[in-house]
């Protein structure tokens, strides 16, 4: 059933008069209207999401809500219409992203009360939420990508807030490179599914008339329109080989951390492949590609942050590791699983994103987990809220993050993928392991702080502390929505999931109890090492580093992929444009053949000049020559 | 034959050039020639306004005999290719103006007024003129006013850029006018009589040969105009030595000549050519999308970056028109308008700053955020909407070049997608070093912002960024119709390479077809829909290209 629901635009409208207000007038207007505007905006659209997912609640299965809004491209059959529609997936989308946006958004009114910049930096942020909304509630792919690009450029913009120091400039172009390289891929996708549908005539980009359509999409169309899409999602979610950006995305201020590259934006690439899981079940290759980067890449980004010493590092990689997750769970077609754990991941990860902004605010900027330790006593509301996130992540059963996570390794090995599983089940244990090592560094042991700041460590204000707080409750029971079949009422997130991306249909028989087992012992046994290692023996760490040098810098440095990138990409690149094409090319081929033919015509006027020498004894001998020549001419053709 | 409305468009800037010769005072100067300006952009308003977007032909045509001798007449017309570059134009000189007059041009104003507006004369006059012999007219005096413009007002090797300007563009030219006289010359011997009137050029029979080489005379004239590469390296020497409003108009409007002849003249003319010649300017304009995004990326000139930038986005706009199918052109045409209106706007965003600190030179600045936030800011958007970023103008007309080409030759496609990753690395590598980062001069300290006029410049120029971001579908219908009926000669030249092929290869293939004959791109289709545009105009009745045979029955034989 599809509904009119014209207050749908009110969700966009909302933070683009935010976008407007503070852009225009925020610095002018002062400090206290952009506090209230900035925050303000997103707490309407939160209602106006809120209201349009009740009615979604009390619609049959399958319900929709959707806006037109206006013709936007048309050339030749080629036409794209612009609406909005919230059906069940992007109505849990919509609300994580107003709901966990609005807490954020308030949280930053204590995270920058410092900052001169502030007008800016809520022009930024809601414009943030304006293009991922465009993003969620889009009904075609293109104004889909209309969000997504536009999120990049927030991202962009936000990780070089603090513009002058240039290592910030130079993270953010990176992230928007990096991002754009993904994004091409996106728009080859795009091209592909729509000359797919052109060759039989059928001219659309919408979702639902692409699903009802999608029988005429080839297997190797589907194919190759999946991998491709799927590399903007690499981009966006930060995959391997495109996962670089992020990590080095920290620079900017943690609000952000939180809300774009933990929370919303960098799931947008699980979001489109649940968007057009019809697609993905068409192309089974292009599937297990997706879930095999998923989860490489969260095993393997999971051994970065298990030395990192950058608090916001460790969660930037466990962010990159818990993406690969929900890619491994649509990659294995359980994307209702896949969108649980994008859900209960922006609870749990955004509320870590925003308690270390809570460390390092009251160490003045501090970030270095070598110079923290005992903060326990001295920050009770950010500890307990951080401990219970750190509990949510690391899957300890209750917790949000169990139910989500043993979902997806549940779909992982019940479609077959014995050994993405076993990775999956592993990282578990690394999860473990990282997490309550930032724990413990930061809140326990022995005090590391610099002694001058050691004075005015001081809890955050309420401003800040009450999303911790509202976010700490949503990450102890958010998961409670899709419990284990049988229990209570059972897997509601994934019934209510199912009109929209259908059932997982399992190849292979387990038991979910088993799995689960095994997962949550790996997590304990993670647990229990880092225990060991940060609070029972201390020195272990170190000695471990020691020993293990080679391996130990080699995960300290990232598996120096950056460098790696420099080399084969980077630098070839500026030594072919300046190098090769600008001095060579150009001005010596092209510029030099121009230039030649000049300097030819030039010569030949300089010979001609030459002949004209003003001595009418040389004039005439050239007539006598050249009367001999016309005679010797006729002659020649009388003879002949 | 409506009331001359075109030509008071075309000469009335003329009339302010005569008027403003005999003015003595600066200031009255600069503001009469504004004055001027605005009268053809009120028309060009008009125009848009009362233009019937549902007509494929010539719009309020005018055509009187000039020298009936040799068939010459004054014919004119606007059409939808010609519309919007038309209303560009008229925007772009009167925004060029109210900038100049800004500091910008500092000696011989009166001058300086003088010749923008006789190019002006010449610009929409080459875009309305619908006889051949007029068209070339007008072509060539758009070249004068360009060459004193930079040898006078222009910067550093000035004289050398502005030698080389007029030399790359006349090597073209005269090939092409040898090529329109032998055109006439043909349409003589079929028709009987001499004439430059289009339409009738348009059904001149030519064996292959001579489509061939005029084709090539055309568009070499037209390539090198574009430019195309290789032969670009006139514009960045022209762009970088020019004063900021001639390289405006130069980026803006000049270049956009050489693909509007493309579409008005060496395609429509030579249609069997042109499908003959898709993958050769296929590769061009792929190689000119990445090479000058490459070296664009290296320059330490802001100027010479932009130029290199524009080799790039034409690559794009050739690569649209060659795609030879209704996304591409429209595509093309309104990536025409997009290059013209944030190209533009960069150049007088950097001729602001040039006019700041006297120098060019990126490792010059750094840090100007600061000092500068509006300036910083407008940078900023015209920047991502010179990178395409959806919602913005850019975009539109990207993406529809690349459906266009994808449904051409995918491969293409694939090689053209890397521009806009490199656009976007440019673009921002530049604006990181000249905005971001420590202040590294003292001196960039204490610039001062924007002042009320520059916002003035930048402020239509933003408008139109967004509105032709989000809501293009207005401009895009009107040139629709004109685009079609471009495209009907071109498709029936397609479907005779197809079945020329398909014969060649036996009857296999020519199955495939009858398979899919809902297809858009099967040859039936395209049959039909090229019967369909030429029975619903007029003057286009007849077959553009009259070879040995029927075509049309041949086609439908089969």
């Amino acid at each position: 059933m599809n509904v009119e629901f014209a207050a749908l635009a009110l969700i966009l409208v909302f933070p683009a008069l935010g976008v407007i207000f503070n852009l225009f007038f925020g610095a002018r207007l002062g400090r206290g209207a952009v506090n209230l505007v900035g925050p303000g905006v997103m707490f309407l659209a939160f209602a106006v999401s809120t209201w349009a997912f009740v009615k979604i609640l009390a619609m049959p299965a399958g319900g929709a809500l959707y806006c037109p809004l206006w013709r936007w491209i048309e050339a030749g059959s080629f036409h794209v219409e612009l609406g909005l529609r919230v059906d069940a997936l992007s109505g849990v989308m919509v609300m994580v992203v107003t709901g966990v946006g609005s807490f954020i958004h308030l949280y930053s009114v204590g995270y920058m009360a410092h900052d001169e910049d502030y007008a800016r930096f809520f022009t930024y942020m809601n414009l943030f939420a304006l293009s991922m909304l465009i993003l969620v509630l889009a009904d075609n792919i293109l104004m889909m990508f209309v969000g997504w690009e536009g999120v990049g450029l927030c991202s962009y913009l936000l990780i070089a807030f603090w513009y002058t120091n240039p290592e910030f400039a130079y993270n953010g172009r990176k992230a928007f490179i990096v991002n754009r390289i993904g994004d091409a891929g996106f728009v080859l996708g795009i091209l592909t599914i729509l000359s797919a549908l052109a060759h039989h005539g059928v001219w659309t980009l919408n979702f639902v008339e692409i699903q009802s359509h999608a029988g005429l999409i080839g297997t190797t169309a589907a194919t190759a329109a999946g991998l491709l899409l799927f590399l903007g999602a690499t981009g966006k979610s930060a995959q391997i080989p495109l996962y670089v950006w992020l990590p080095d995305a920290m620079v900017g201020p943690t609000p952000v951390s939180a809300l774009i590259h933990a929370a919303t934006m960098v799931t947008a690439g699980v979001y489109m492949v649940a968007r057009l899981n019809f697609l993905y079940m068409l192309a089974p290759d292009a599937m297990a590609v997706v879930a095999t980067i998923g989860a490489l890449t969260a095993f393997f980004a999971g051994t970065i942050a298990i030395v990192q010493p950058d608090i916001k590092r460790v969660l930037a990689y466990s962010t990159v590791s818990q993406l690969g997750y929900m890619f491994l769970g649509v990659g294995s077609g359980a994307f209702a699983a896949g969108i649980f754990h994008v859900m209960t991941h922006a609870f749990f990860k955004g509320l870590l994103f925003l308690c270390a902004g809570s460390v390092i605010h009251a160490l003045e900027g501090e970030q270095d987990m070598n110079k923290m330790g005992a903060l326990r006593k001295r920050l009770p509301i950010t500890f307990w809220t951080m401990f219970i996130a750190t509990l949510a992540i690391t899957a300890v059963p209750g917790f949000s993050g169990y139910f989500s996570k043993d979902l997806i390794l549940e779909g992982a090995y019940e479609s077959g993928h014995f050994w993405l599983w076993l990775l999956g089940a592993i990282t578990a244990g690394v999860t473990g392991f990282y997490m309550f090592r930032l724990i413990f560094m930061t809140f326990f042991g022995e005090s590391r702080v610099e002694a001058d700041k050691l004075h005015h460590v001081h809890e955050s204000p309420p401003v800040m502390t009450i999303p911790l707080i509202v976010l700490a409750v949503f990450a102890a029971i958010g998961g409670w929505v899709g419990l284990p079949e049988g229990l209570l009422w059972g897997d509601a997130f994934a019934r209510f999931l199912s009109p929209v991306v259908g059932n997982f249909k399992p190849a292979v028989e387990a038991s979910p109890a088993m799995l689960s087992a095994i997962a949550t012992g790996l997590g304990g046994l993670g647990i229990l090492l880092a225990y060991v290692c940060y609070l029972r023996m201390p020195g272990l760490p170190v000695i471990a580093a020691w020993r293990a040098k080679a391996l130990y810098d080699l995960l300290l440095e990232k598996y120096r992929i950056d460098e790696l990138y420099n080399l084969i990409v980077t630098r070839p690149l500026f030594f072919i444009s300046d190098q090769v094409l600008n001095r060579g090319v150009d001005r010596m081929v092209i510029d030099g053949a121009a230039n030649g033919a000049g300097l030819v015509v030039e010569a030949g006027g300089e010979a001609a000049r030459r002949a004209e020498t003003g001595n009418v004894q040389h004039y005439a001998f050239v007539y006598l020559l050249g009367v001999i020549g016309i005679v010797a001419y006729y002659l020649y053709l009388v003879i002949r | 034959m409506s009331g001359g409305i075109l030509t008071a468009l075309i000469f009335f800037p003329l009339l302010g050039a005569a008027f403003v010769l005999m003015l003595s005072d600066e200031r009255a100067t600069w503001n009469s020639a504004f004055i001027f300006s605005l009268v053809p952009l009120a028309i060009s308003f008009y125009l848009f306004a009362a233009f019937d977007p549902h007509e494929a032909g010539y719009q309020f045509v005018e055509q009187y005999q000039w020298i009936p001798q040799f068939g010459i007449s004054y014919h004119l017309g606007i059409d939808g290719i010609s519309l919007l570059l038309v209303l560009l134009t008229t925007i772009l000189i009167s925004l060029s103006l109210l900038y100049s007059g800004g500091g910008d041009i500092d000696h011989r104003p009166r001058e300086f007024c003088f010749f923008l507006l006789v190019l002006e004369t010449g610009l929409l006059g080459a875009l309305l003129a619908v006889d051949l012999f007029l068209f070339y007219v007008f072509w060539e005096v758009m070249l004068i006013p360009m060459y004193f413009l930079i040898g006078i007002w222009g910067h550093g090797r000035k004289i050398y850029a502005a030698v080389k300007f007029v030399l790359f563009t006349m090597v073209g030219s005269l090939l092409m006018l040898v090529a329109i006289l032998y055109l006439v010359a043909a349409a003589k011997h079929a028709f009987g009589r001499l004439s430059f009137d289009l339409p009738l050029l348009y059904q001149v029979p030519l064996t292959q040969t001579e489509a061939r080489w005029m084709f090539a005379a055309f568009a070499l004239a037209f390539a090198i105009k574009v430019p195309m590469w290789p032969v670009h390296t006139w514009l960045p020497d022209a762009h970088t030595e020019a004063p900021t409003a001639g390289s405006v108009i130069l980026a803006g409007i000049m270049l956009k000549m050489g693909t509007y002849g493309f579409l008005r003249f060496a395609i429509p003319l030579f249609p069997a050519v042109a499908v003959e010649a898709v993958p050769l300017f296929l590769a061009l304009a792929v190689i000119g999308i990445i090479y000058g995004a490459l070296v664009a990326m290296t320059q330490p000139d802001l100027k010479r970056l932009v130029a290199y930038s524009s080799v790039s986005h034409l690559g794009f706009v050739m690569l649209g028109i060659f795609a030879l199918n209704p996304q591409g052109i429209d595509g093309a045409i309104y990536q025409m308008l997009n290059h013209g209106v944030s190209t533009g706007a960069l150049f007088l965003l950097v001729g602001m700053l040039y006019l700041r600190r006297h120098t060019r030179e990126i490792s010059e600045f750094g840090g100007l955020w600061k000092s500068v936030p509006i300036y910083a800011g407008l940078f900023m958007f015209v920047m991502l909407s010179s990178a395409g970023l959806p919602g913005l103008n850019g975009f539109v007309g990207e993406f529809l070049i690349m459906l266009g080409t994808y449904l051409r030759s995918w491969p293409a496609a694939a090689f053209a997608v890397s521009g806009i990753v490199l656009g976007a690395l440019y673009l921002l590598w530049t604006y990181e070093r000249v905005m971001f980062g420590p202040v590294t001069h003292a001196v960039n300290q204490t610039i001062r912002d924007l002042n009320l006029r520059e916002i003035a410049v930048m402020t239509p120029l933003i408008a139109l960024m967004l509105f032709m971001g989000l809501y293009p579908a207005p401009l895009i219908s009107r040139m629709q119709p004109s685009v079609e009926r471009m495209l009907a000669g071109v498709r029936i030249e397609q479907v005779r390479l197809e079945q020329k092929s398909h014969q060649q290869a036996g009857g296999i293939a020519r199955r495939d077809t009858e398979k899919q004959a809902d297809s858009p791109f099967s040859a039936r289709a395209a049959l039909r829909a090229a019967r369909e545009s030429f029975n619903g105009t007029d003057r286009w009745s007849a077959q553009p290209y009259s070879g040995d045979r029927p075509l049309i029955e041949t086609a439908s034989a089969k």
